[in-house]
Parts: structure tokens; C-alpha cells; sequence
């Protein structure tokens, strides 16, 4: 019974510890007082500052761009390249995952600085294209890890059948695979997406002036200490950003099961 | 086979952003620097041997130092979590370890900045120590190490649970009642059977707990308020502030380095653990 009880206790405790802080976060957002930790009253107020800082807003827009076009092309890119790397030879398999591998195990701060490094050398002009380069990059490797266990489900000889039947090799991709694998792309553009919309690392260093994304702007205005409107902000982020890989949970476990 | 050619986009893509900007920061760590500041393609060790001045060995050891805490502190709150979920029916289970896997997909810096709100002066910590009447003055708890340790173990706990956990879940389970019947007690199950069975799942967490810690510029700055200063912020410093891109390069090769040493024991056991999802 006690040990049971100090169970109860330890994983309570361990949940409130990984969970409170953002909580906590999100209560703050709506309260009343500016400087003072302590409660006085609920408000929407900090909420309707930040839909009127045009800042804020720039970013929030650029941060829904970035995020869908980076997961509409990484997605394109990524569904073409699993069907390529699942119909290859083991060896060459394996060379290509692991540079699938790379940018997922690589720390995110080689990742910005390599990526600042690549596109000042290409006289690239740090801003908007170049933040959408990055996050496509990042993307890609996430498409290609959900499209992947789908082609292995695939029946081989569907494709075969197709082809017998007269269908051109393209036929047979759109008609045929694309639809199997459809679950696999769609959770591999949502992860896109979600990563997208979420990252910071990387967006910090291959940004350039006047280009800001949410995180990019939080960042800045923590440099001047805590304030509600960056509670807000980040509560209006997390609570997106968690509804999102709710739905992906299930799709992944989907997908994997 | 031609599908194989469908590749190519993919591999061009990999080519130039993955690997020549990889490439180019091990060049330039090898690049002198002209008096304005600039890249100037000549061999040279300079930026090797500066790393060795004792400002930036102390800058290294730092960086170790709560990396290796951070990570010893996960795996003691982390492994008896990770027993307790597998441990727990299946049902539950899976929503268990789903709480674990969700905050490593959210924003660092949102969840690094919410300890700020709790430990800054004015912050629900102190208000409430301060309303219990255990303290008057408010605690210095924000821009101390101690709260860089606490924004990495918070961070990274996941990490080390979910690879010990993916071990555990997988345990053969006729092996710990083996032992029972052949009147082990049940330390000594723990000990001699279920914690030797789980040594993958532990190095796992403890590369992907260390990886994180050693090369993070977030915690230290927002929780260490620029007093901390470890081998991240050093990167981001000579990237961004001190423009000297082929030191910061020379660090970065160094981290990398490290990295790819752990990457290459954690190879060998990638089989039995460590996956994310």
C-alpha cells in the first residue's frame, strides 16, 4: 500500500514537473498585473496588444508562410525521395538514410551557423529565402522517415499490375502508390509544419534584419526580461503547436502499428 | 530501377545544404583572419591553438561539467519513471509515455522561458515563498548555474526516459520471473537482471541527454543570463557578435568531433534502444 502511494506520489510529481511550468505560463497570460507575479485579476488585455503590435503580426504571417511552403515543397521533395530510396539497393539504402540522419542528429545550433556560413558564401541575402532554404532542409529528413514505413507496407505487385494493365509509370505512381501512401505524406507535411512553425535554432542564424518569425520575436523581447505580452504570445504558441502533434500522435502511431 | 534517379533531387539538395556547409565551417576553422576581420584562405592552427587559452578550456570544462550533471541528475529521475511506465498495464501506458514525447516536440525556448517566469524575482516561486512567510527578501534563483542545471534537466529528461523505457517495455518478462523462482529477492532482480538488461537504453539516453546539454546556447542564456557562458553561447558569439566566424568554426569542428565520438557508441546500440517515437 505505501509502496504503491510513493508510486502515485513519484509519477505525480514528475508529470507536475514537466507540465506546470508551461501551465503556469498560460495562466499568467491572462493576468491582470504587469510586473508583479502575483494574481490580480483575469484579462484578455495582453492578448488584444499583441494583435495590435504590428510587429507580432509580421511575424506571426511570416511564420504561417514560412511554415507552409517549407512543408509543401520539403513534403514534395521528401515523398519523391523515399520512393526512390525504398526501390534502391541495400547498400545504397543505407548511405542514403544516413544522410537522412544527419540533419536530425546534428545539434541545431551546426545546423544554423553551417547554414549561415553556406548562404553568406553564396552571396545569398539573408531574409526570407534564406529562412525558407533552412527550414526546408530541416524538413525533408521528417517526410522521408513518415513516408518510408508506408512504402514498406505496399503490396510490391500492385505497381507491377498497373503497369501490365497499360498505366504509364506515372499513372501508376499517382493512381496507385500515391494513394496507399497518402497517410504517410500527410503525416510527413503536418510534422513538416509543425517543426516548422515551432523552430527557433535554426531560424535565429539564417534570418536577416527585418525578417522576424514568432519564435525569432519572443527570443528578442526576453532580452528585456519577462513580460505578459511574451506570455501570451507563447501560450497562443504552445497551445497550437500541442494541438498539432496531438493529431500527429495519432497518425504516427498509425503508421507504425 | 529507374526509380533510383528520383533520388537525385534529393541528393543535390542533401549535397549543398547538409554537407558542403559542413564542409565549408571545417575549412574555414583552418582560415586565417586579415586585420579588417576577414576570411583569408590560408592554412593555419591559430584558431585550434586559441581554444586552448585557459578562458576558453575553462569555457569546454564548464560546458562539460553541466552537461555531465544534467545528465546524471536525468538518469536518476529519469530510470525509475521509465520503470514505472513500463511497468504500468498497457492502456495507460501508452498516454504516459505520450506525455513524455510531446514536449520534445515543442519549442525550447518556450518551454526554457517559462522557467524564467517562475524563478525571475517577482516570479511565482518567490511570491509564493514570500506569501508562506518561509522567506521576506526574495531568492536570487534566475541567472544562477543552478537554474542553467534545472532548465537543462527539464528539457532533456524525455530523453533519457524514452530510450530506457523502449528497453524495459521489451523486457522478457520470463526472465525476472526465472529469477524469482530461483529465490532471488527483489533488489536483486533489479540489480543482477532487469539493470543489466537495460545498459543500451541507459547509454542511449545518456548521449541524447549530453548531445543537447553540451551544445545548448538557449538555457544558459535565458537561465544563466549571460554569466553562464558555455561552448554554445561561444558559437553564437563569434558567429554573430565577435565576427570571428573561423574560431567559432573551430569550436563548432571541436563540438562536432565530440558528437561524432557519442554517435558512434551510440551505433552499436541503436539496435536494442533509442528510438524517439
Amino acid at each position: 500500500m505505501v509502496k504503491k502511494a510513493l508510486k502515485g506520489t513519484y509519477i505525480t510529481l514528475m508529470y507536475l514537473f514537466l507540465y506546470l511550468p508551461i501551465f503556469l505560463l498560460i495562466v499568467y497570460s491572462f493576468n491582470d498585473s504587469r510586473y508583479r507575479g502575483s494574481w490580480s485579476g483575469f484579462t484578455f488585455r495582453w492578448y488584444r496588444e499583441l494583435f495590435q503590435d504590428r510587429t507580432i503580426v509580421a511575424a506571426l504571417y511570416n511564420t504561417f508562410t514560412i511554415a507552409l511552403l517549407a512543408a509543401l515543397i520539403a513534403t514534395v521533395i521528401g515523398t519523391v525521395s523515399a520512393v526512390a530510396i525504398h526501390n534502391m539497393s541495400p547498400k545504397a539504402k543505407v548511405f542514403f538514410m544516413n544522410v537522412t540522419y544527419l540533419p536530425v542528429l546534428n545539434p541545431d545550433i551546426v545546423i544554423g551557423i553551417s547554414l549561415l556560413a553556406l548562404f553568406v558564401w553564396m552571396q545569398l541575402k539573408l531574409g526570407f529565402i534564406t529562412l525558407l532554404l533552412a527550414h526546408i532542409t530541416f524538413n525533408i529528413p521528417y517526410v522521408i522517415l513518415a513516408v518510408l514505413p508506408k512504402l514498406k507496407q505496399l503490396n510490391p505487385h500492385l505497381e507491377e499490375a498497373a503497369l501490365d494493365l497499360g498505366a504509364t509509370p506515372l499513372q501508376a505512381f499517382f493512381k496507385v502508390i500515391l494513394p496507399e501512401i497518402m497517410p504517410g505524406v500527410i503525416t510527413g507535411a503536418l510534422l513538416a509544419f509543425t517543426l516548422s512553425l515551432d523552430d527557433f535554432m535554426v531560424s535565429f542564424f539564417t534570418t536577416g534584419s527585418g525578417i522576424n518569425t514568432l519564435s525569432i520575436k519572443i527570443y528578442s523581447m526576453t532580452k528585456l526580461g519577462v513580460s505578459p505580452k511574451i506570455n501570451a504570445l507563447s501560450a497562443l504558441l504552445f497551445i497550437g503547436v500541442i494541438g498539432l502533434l496531438g493529431v500527429l500522435q495519432a497518425r504516427i502511431r498509425k503508421i507504425y502499428d | 530501377m529507374r526509380k533510383k534517379w528520383l533520388a537525385i533531387p534529393y541528393a543535390l539538395w542533401a549535397l549543398i545544404f547538409s554537407v558542403i556547409p559542413i564542409l565549408l565551417i571545417a575549412i574555414y576553422s583552418f582560415c586565417s583572419r586579415s586585420p579588417y576581420g576577414n576570411i583569408v584562405y590560408t592554412f593555419t592552427w591559430d584558431n585550434y591553438r586559441r581554444f586552448l587559452e585557459p578562458i576558453y578550456l575553462n569555457v569546454l570544462w564548464r560546458s562539460v561539467v553541466l552537461a555531465v550533471q544534467s545528465t546524471i541528475i536525468c538518469f536518476l529521475l529519469g530510470y525509475p519513471m521509465a520503470l514505472l511506465i513500463a511497468r504500468s498495464d498497457i492502456k495507460k501506458r501508452s498516454l504516459m509515455i505520450l506525455l513524455f514525447i510531446l514536449p520534445l516536440w515543442t519549442n525550447f525556448l518556450l518551454r526554457t522561458y517559462a522557467w524564467m517566469v517562475l524563478l525571475r524575482d517577482q516570479g511565482v516561486i518567490n511570491q509564493f515563498l514570500i506569501a508562506l512567510g518561509i522567506i521576506e527578501e526574495p531568492l536570487k534563483l534566475l541567472y544562477t548555474n543552478g537554474a542553467v542545471l534545472l532548465g537543462m534537466v527539464y528539457n532533456f529528461l524525455p530523453f533519457m526516459v524514452l530510450p530506457i523505457y523502449a528497453v524495459l517495455s521489451k523486457l522478457d518478462h520470463s526472465l525476472i520471473e526465472a529469477a524469482e523462482d530461483l529465490g532471488a529477492t527483489s533488489l536483486e532482480v533489479f540489480m543482477k537482471v532487469i539493470f543489466p538488461l537495460s545498459i543500451p537504453g541507459v547509454i542511449s539516453g545518456t548521449i541524447m541527454v549530453f548531445m543537447p546539454a553540451v551544445s545548448t546556447f538557449i538555457i544558459s542564456d535565458l537561465l544563466g543570463g549571460g554569466q553562464t557562458i558555455l561552448l554554445g553561447n561561444l558559437i553564437q558569439n563569434q558567429f554573430l557578435v565577435a565576427r570571428n566566424w573561423q574560431f567559432g568554426s573551430s569550436i563548432s569542428i571541436i563540438m562536432i568531433s565530440m558528437i561524432l565520438v557519442c554517435m558512434a557508441i551510440m551505433g552499436r546500440y541503436r539496435e536494442e534502444g533509442g528510438e524517439l517515437w
